[in-house]
């Protein structure tokens, strides 16, 4: 998959102090397994995103590692504090150079 | 006139006949093909010992929700949730997800903190075969506790042609 592929992350702009937030986070990438066969019997080679990093404020409170058992344009839902506010960072590694990052504004009262 | 029946009838026969052959070219593929890539239950084993290094895993706190019956195993919606206050004192660090018949068992790891606020997680998986798959919790104070499912997959993921 090109390096130009598409993320998308999803999060509340307001949040009261000391809430759950649910953040879902989005990767258009074809996740593929390294143990598929073209029809000439060519084996394609492993290309995933294998971290998925949340840092709020510079801090990290999230972070995942994925395995070829993900499924393809990886999604991934889960929750955080909002303690103040801020930025989230969402940055996305993976095989073949593979690196994206979003940013989102957080407003906590 | 009987003639004119006779010659589509044996075409069609033929044809049958071929037909039946590639099926069963394609059958003994199928069952030659996913015993040399899928994982065997030893494989998930290593690598629960791998996660947890040898400690014991106590049953409970955690909830893995699959569906039970999948058609495409491509897909599947996964769903962990672990029973934790997720405090600064006790909290869940990591949650492992295995599965016992996927090419790699490990499917993934999420490391939360106390400030994950709840541990619950929503993630798409792919399921080579009808399976039990585990989530293991590792908590802060080092205990191991896990839960399961079990789900029926009608198409497999991982080992089709493209």
């Amino acid at each position: 998959m090109s390096k130009t592929s598409r993320t998308s992350i999803t999060v509340p702009a307001q949040a009261k102090k000391g809430s759950i937030i649910e953040i879902r986070a989005i990767a258009q990438h074809d996740m593929e397994s390294g143990f598929r066969y073209t029809e000439s019997g060519k084996l394609i080679p492993r290309d995933i995103i294998r971290v998925f990093t949340c840092t709020y404020n510079n801090v990290e409170v999230f972070k995942a590692d994925f395995y070829a058992g993900i499924g393809a344009n990886p999604l991934i839902i889960f929750t955080t504090l909002a303690v103040e506010s801020g930025e989230l960072e969402f940055k996305w590694v993976g095989d073949d150079g593979y690196e994206a990052v979003n940013r989102a504004r957080i407003t906590v009262s | 006139m009987r003639m004119k029946f006779n010659i589509p009838f044996t075409i069609k026969r033929r044809q049958w006949l071929k037909r039946i052959q590639d099926l069963g070219c394609i059958a003994v593929g199928v069952w030659f093909s996913p015993g040399t890539v899928l994982a065997k239950p030893e494989d998930a084993h290593a690598a629960i010992k791998a996660i947890t290094g040898g400690a014991a895993i106590k049953e409970g706190r955690v909830k893995l929700i699959i569906p039970p019956l999948v058609e495409n195993g491509n897909l599947v919606v996964l769903k962990v949730s672990v029973e934790s206050p997720m405090t600064v004192n006790n909290y869940v660090k990591a949650i492992h997800i295995v599965a016992e018949g996927n090419p790699v068992p490990n499917i993934f790891t999420a490391y939360l903190t106390s400030r994950s606020g709840k541990a619950s997680l929503t993630t798409r998986v792919r399921l080579a075969d009808s399976q039990l798959v585990w989530a293991i919790a590792q908590m802060n104070d080092g205990s191991f506790w896990q839960g399961s499912a079990e789900t029926l997959v009608t198409l497999s993921a991982c080992t089709e042609m493209v």
